[in-house]
């Protein structure tokens, strides 16, 4: 149906005869590729046309009752989002490099805190403090890095202060058994005030000293970050980035992999059946909250030290719960919560691209278009899907 | 009580390191401790008693007016806080999570606001229809959630926060097109309500306070009566508590999540519209401020229970109306009035905690000045 | 491994759950604790596998006093513990749940699942359980899941092995397997503590018995001893579970089921074309093993779950409409799990006894309840029902389980019915409630009104039934009279048809099974 509506929309409607230019390299790449400039109309159709024939083979394996494979999902997805674009810089030029890049870029602190999140809840704690994890971890990483004058110390400093509201969360959801949802809320409001009384009390006055952190350097990766496309794309990035990739991979094999992961599960599904077969299950959540905050407060290094340097109030903008979102629609996976992120900063990317190209379409509803989007995967297609079973259940021994 | 006054001490440990008079007798504490507690003590009972006087009574004032001044102005903060909250309350009560205020409130302060600028109805009237405009908004608003809840089993919680972005884009939206902006206006920001919309003051044209905060009563009185009273309120307390045991009743679970949505979303609606028709009069993309969170917070406060959220209510905008005086007169950041907000919540919901820390030797926050 | 408890004593709250309890368990044999529902047997295993933390006394390892902090420390001292509510993880496979708190690794905490699967081979070869490594944990049968978790405590080394009503969720069949299994374990040197409420198991295979009574032990006693005299001690009574109830006399047929079929949410179906009907005045007894569609078909009738064939009560179908209208039209239900399904717990007596009358003359007034009203109701159903309770305010939660289950029941026979299904009727009740509430379904019987008891106790089955339904894998296996002997009855719950059941028992072990139950007619008389 998406299809049918892309077809109409982006193909036949707008009047043909301009072009689409895609910039598919920087000046400064080791193979220049020359910009791809098509006609907007024509591939526009043909894309959508393309996009239909996906959506139909999906449906014709519907029909006969068999699994549509994820890559046909995927496929239509690309084939959708081209065609759109097509459509959206008819008559410009935009460069498909930085667009990607950025979708990326800004994907670093969803996907942290997606899996500072999941960390959490595959252990059966709910994480609503995701956002509040984020502030205090951009708070910490400004501040340290300029008394320190060296970004890379923030991101020392940005765990532990991710970890002040992890330690919290634990100790009144595992100790206290208070309802974790409302714990969440409450820290998130807690750490809005308490990064905001601190720059408006300390900082402010002494933005010199206090808030004025270097910013990380992009470290591009020898070789690799010389392939076209792919190169600027993955890496030419800060280390930040880097460290979500490992952060990413040793997540999703520490969770499946490990005896940690194999116990954290147990207690996220079924904590009184880790409990008999020795396994502490308050200490388990305990430790997972504490980790979790601190993979959530390293992505709040982003907003400071890894963007736009200096610590400013309520900086995170919902960015917390946006990753709340990303773990679910990632099915509370590494893998998943990274691809859900960079959905999200694709749509969030490209909302400042055509925002600035200047498009038909109001800015507004671009902004509106992650949380949609998570609104329809949850109604639609997460809610088969089972989350930890206990998630959200505090563990009460007699 | 002995949350708040917790949540009150530490709030005062905040204001004593961050406030430069205090922190520079640290550097010669140990000569003279005095100077270090003297310095303390100005600072916090300076910071604390410039917020009393902006919230409650301000006992300097020269005339009636000065000295009730911040007490309405209190009542006139608490008004769609209350409302709002016992919106969120209904939702608890039966079990479910309502973190979607804020969307509720915008989208019942839109409507509320474009049927207060656009049509021109009678005295009385207008005002009404106004408000059920705002009642409608918050309702639809909600119900998405209740519906998406009932039919998908998709999470109230995901969706109605996100439901809370989806409405600020779509409000920020709606304040660029004509419909909504005054005529020759770049300001997003609508025309004045019509002088019947308005909700009436209530002490005359010195003081804020609006016939919101009758509304506010009313809604408490009625929310009370709904929990307790009616056969709505047992449905939605049972379903709350056992959704199974409700469903072998023969009580729709279904249609009760919706119902209970859409009322907790009508509540939240009308604090929009009361904040629309009362106090700001016109509707700007900031209508809703932190309403819909701060409403969390008071139900929280107030145990869910209309009395309860009554008075957390008034503590609450005590909180926020005399913070704002502190910031003004001794330059502490209002923040930390949020600081202590969620503090009290996190305090009264883990009792044990509190007792915990009561039962420590007196001497505590000495100890931790001088370890500092 | 020598076992002791010396004087152990566990309270919650105002009850003690365990008085001064003292046991000893020598080595290589299975013992037996014998108890009614609510004895304190299970309250008693946790203690000793470090789930609780006993008040008073000490638990004493081959003449050495240990204390457990947790099972991790009772599983060290090689006692292993098999639960009444599968201590399994659903989602994992069999050897991620085996391996589970002691994993194989390969350096790094890498898992080494292939050497978790070689393990569970090994001791699954070891004893015949026959379970796939690899198979996901909820896919399979209970019988299956609790070899499971057998496995997950002889890997661990359990010397002693405790063993909670291991045989409530099992067939008759299956039971069988399980007594081969544990004399097995027995002969390679385990220690078996035994925990049940049914005589004939424990007579099979015990070695000694122990029976409970409130919470401390009331005497010991050989497997010899007649099931007359174990029941009494169990009971502290001459028990009769036989109700006096005068013949049936059924009237016409009035609720009707034909060709129901229930899907779950895999298409699989729970519940396969079941037939049948029940007159005015008729209790039928729908027996079978846990999980047979009993449930789902007691659920199908109230309209919980959605369902394709007929219902029909007094003409009038009654597949197809929401629970609302169902119980409108003269269904009473008691759904089998009352603190999942029956009660709002946080809820008052009165309120829980409105439940489904909230909304209805004379306890509302439009949309506004009449609280009068509702306590006067509350009064009289009290009063009725014998139901121990401080008054109509008190919460639910915190009434006996017997009492709870009467408030249940009181509700459900509160208004005029036309059928009347219960569930599980006297799941884990006092035997004072059980006489009490068996009175009141008999009653309703003789009111005129049909009656459809579930249940999984064939001792239910037999006060109860005026004919009886046998259930096995979704299917009505057969519809036999009341007095048809219990061999047979077993033969049916694991699949044989009723005439083939017949067969196999006359041809089989009709005199050994036929012995058994006259002592177990006698036990009850």
């Amino acid at each position: 149906m998406l299809g049918l509506l892309a077809l109409v929309l982006f193909g036949l409607l707008p009047a043909g005869g301009r072009e689409t230019t895609f910039g598919l390299s920087t000046s400064s790449d080791f193979v220049h590729l020359g910009p791809v400039t098509v006609p907007s109309k024509a591939s526009a159709v043909v894309l959508s046309v393309l996009a239909l024939l996906a959506a139909a083979y999906a449906g014709w394996c519907v029909s006969r009752a068999r699994r549509v494979g994820r890559w046909v999902t995927i496929v239509f997805a690309v084939l959708w989002v081209l065609a759109f674009l097509t459509w959206a810089v008819a008559g410009k030029s935009t460069s498909l490099v930085s667009l990607l890049a950025g979708s990326l870029f800004l994907a670093v602190p969803l996907a942290f805190g997606a899996l500072g999140g999941l960390i959490g809840e595959r252990a059966g704690v709910v994480n609503i403090a995701i956002e509040g994890q984020l502030l205090t971890g951009a708070f910490g990483a400004a501040v340290f890095a300029s008394i320190v004058s060296n970004a890379y110390l923030g991101l020392v400093a940005a765990p532990v202060a991710g970890l002040v509201i992890g330690a919290l969360l634990a100790l009144f959801t595992v100790k206290y058994h208070v309802n974790q949802i409302i714990v969440g809320v409450v820290l998130n409001v807690f750490a809005v005030g308490l990064t905001s009384f601190l720059y408006s009390s300390v900082l402010k006055e002494n933005a010199a000293t206090l808030n004025s952190p270097p910013r990380l350097p992009t470290l591009p990766i020898p070789v690799l970050g010389d392939i076209p496309v792919i190169g600027p794309v993955l890496f030419r990035q800060t280390l930040l980035v880097y460290l979500l990739y490992v952060a990413i991979v040793v997540g999703a094999i520490a969770l499946f992999r490990t005896r940690w992961g194999l116990r954290v599960r147990a207690v996220g599904e079924y904590p009184a059946a880790a409990d008999t077969v020795g396994i502490d299950v308050n200490r388990t959540r305990w430790g997972n909250v504490l980790l979790g905050s601190m993979v959530a407060g390293l992505g709040g290094a982003f907003f400071t030290v890894g963007s736009v340097g200096a610590f400013s109030q309520e900086m995170t903008a919902g960015k917390g719960y946006i990753a709340l979102a990303a773990m679910i629609l990632g099915r509370w996976s590494p893998w998943g919560a990274l691809g859900a992120a960079l959905l999200f900063g694709f749509s969030d990317k490209l909302q400042q691209v055509l925002g600035v190209l200047g498009t038909a379409i109001p800015n507004q509803f671009m902004l509106m278009l992650p949380y949609v989007v998570t609104i329809f995967a949850v109604a639609g297609l997460v809610g088969r899907v089972r989350g930890p079973a206990a998630d959200g259940v505090p563990y009460v021994k007699e | 009580m002995l949350a708040f006054v917790l949540a009150l001490v530490i709030g005062a440990l905040l204001i004593v390191f961050t406030t430069e008079s205090v922190t520079s007798t640290l550097s010669y504490f140990f000569s003279k401790p005095g100077d270090f507690f003297s310095a303390a003590w100005s600072a916090v009972s300076d910071a604390y008693v410039a917020m009393f006087r902006g919230a409650v009574i301000n006992d300097r004032g020269w005339d009636f007016r000065t000295v009730f001044t911040p007490l309405t102005e209190t009542m006139t903060v608490a008004t769609p806080l209350i409302i709002a909250a016992l919106g969120v309350a209904v939702a608890f009560r039966a079990g479910l999570f309502n973190i979607g205020a804020q969307g509720q409130v915008i989208l019942g302060a839109t409507f509320a606001g474009y049927i207060g600028f656009t049509w021109h109805l009678p005295v009385v009237v207008h005002v009404l229809v106004a408000l059920v405009g705002g009642l409608l908004g918050g309702a639809i608003w909600a119900s998405i959630a209740g519906v998406l809840r009932a039919r998908t089993g998709a999470h109230e919680v995901i969706v109605t926060i996100m439901l809370n972005y989806v409405a600020l884009y779509l409000l920020a939206y709606l304040l660029t097109t004509r419909f909504f902006t005054q005529s020759g206006s770049n300001q997003p920001k609508s025309p004045a309500v019509g002088p019947n919309a308005n909700l009436p003051l209530l002490l005359g044209d010195h003081f804020r306070l609006n016939a919101g905060f009758l509304v506010a009563i009313l809604a408490a009185v009625f929310v009370w009566w709904l929990m307790t009273r009616s056969t709505w309120g047992f449905r939605f307390r049972a379903v709350g508590s056992n959704p199974n045991a409700s469903r072998n009743a023969g009580i729709g679970v279904a249609t009760t999540f919706i119902a209970v949505m859409a009322v907790s979303g009508a509540l939240a609606g009308l604090a929009g519209a009361v904040q629309v028709l009362g106090t700001e009069k016109s509707l700007t993309g900031g209508i809703a401020g932190s309403l819909g969170f701060d409403a969390i917070t008071v139900a929280l406060l107030g145990r869910s229970k209309p009395l309860g959220i009554f008075f957390a209510g008034l503590l609450y905008a005590a909180l926020d109306v005399g913070g704002r005086s502190m910031e003004a007169a001794t330059g502490t950041p209002i923040d930390l009035v949020l600081v202590i907000q969620s503090l009290v919540v996190l305090f009264i919901a883990a009792p044990p905690l509190v007792r915990a820390i009561f039962r420590l030797p007196a001497p505590r926050p000495d100890a931790k000045g001088a370890r500092a | 491994m020598k076992l002791e408890l010396r004087g152990i004593t566990k309270r919650f709250g105002p009850l003690v759950a365990n008085d001064h309890i003292d046991l000893v368990v020598e080595p290589g044999e299975v013992h037996a604790l014998l108890g009614e529902n609510g004895a304190g047997k299970s309250t008693l295993m946790n203690v000793l596998f470090g789930l609780y933390k006993a008040d008073e006394g000490e638990i004493v390892v081959d003449d050495e006093p240990v204390a457990f902090k947790g099972p991790g420390d009772a599983l060290a001292a090689g006692i292993g513990m098999v639960h009444q509510h599968f201590m399994l993880v659903p989602v994992f496979t069999v050897a991620e749940n085996v391996m589970l708190g002691h994993e194989p690794t390969r350096g790094g905490g890498l898992l080494d699942l292939d050497a978790a699967r070689r393990t569970v081979r090994e001791l699954s070869d070891r004893f015949g359980f026959g379970l796939d490594p690899d198979a996901v944990v909820e896919d399979l049968p209970v019988g299956v899941q609790q070899r499971v978790e057998i496995v997950k405590a002889l890997v661990r080394d359990a010397r002693v092995l405790i063993l909670d009503e291991p045989t409530a969720v099992l067939t008759p069949q299956e039971t069988d397997e399980l007594i081969a299994i544990m004399r097995e374990l027995k002969a390679q040197g385990t220690s078996i503590v035994f925990i049940t409420h049914k005589l004939r198991e424990v007579k099979a295979v015990a070695d000694v018995i122990t029976v409970i009574r409130r919470g401390a032990v009331v005497g010991s006693a050989s497997p010899d001893a007649a099931e007359t005299e174990l029941a009494a001690m169990m009971v502290g009574r001459a028990v009769s579970l036989g109700v006096d109830k005068a013949p049936a006399e059924p009237g016409e047929e009035t609720f009707q089921v034909e060709h129901l079929t229930v899907r779950d949410a895999n298409g699989i179906a729970v519940v396969d074309d079941v037939s049948f009907s029940v007159a005015r005045g008729e209790i039928l007894a729908v027996a079978g093993v846990q999980g047979n569609g009993q449930t789902e078909l007691s659920e199908a009738v109230v309209g919980l779950v959605p369902a394709t064939g007929s219902i029909r009560l007094e003409g009038r179908e009654l597949v197809g409409l929401s629970p609302h209208e169902i119980l409108d039209a003269g269904v009473g239900f008691v759904p089998e799990d009352r603190t999942v399904d029956g009660l709002v717990l946080d809820f008052t007596v009165a309120e829980n006894l409105v439940l489904d009358l909230h909304d209805r003359k004379p306890f509302a007034r439009g949309v506004a309840l009449d609280l009068g009203a509702i306590r006067k109701n509350a009064r009289e159903r009290i009063e009725e029902y014998d139901i121990r309770t401080q008054g109509p305010a008190q919460e639910v939660g915190r009434l006996s389980g017997g009492n709870q289950q009467k408030v249940v029941v009181a509700r459900e026979l509160s208004r005029p019915l036309k059928v009347f299904v219960a569930s599980q009727p006297t799941r884990g009740v006092d035997v004072g409630s059980i006489e009490f509430l068996h009175k009141r379904i008999v009653a309703e019987r003789d009111n005129g009104t049909p009656v459809v008891i579930v249940s999984t106790e064939l001792d239910e089955v037999a006060a109860l039934a005026d004919r009886i339904a046998v259930m096995y894998r979704g299917k009505i296996v057969g519809i036999v009279p009341a007095d048809t002997p219990r061999a047979v009855l077993g033969l049916m719950m694991a699949g044989a048809g009723a005439e083939e059941a017949r067969e196999q028992a006359t041809e089989t072990e009709l005199d050994q099974l036929a012995d058994e139950h006259t002592h177990e007619t006698g036990a009850q008389q």
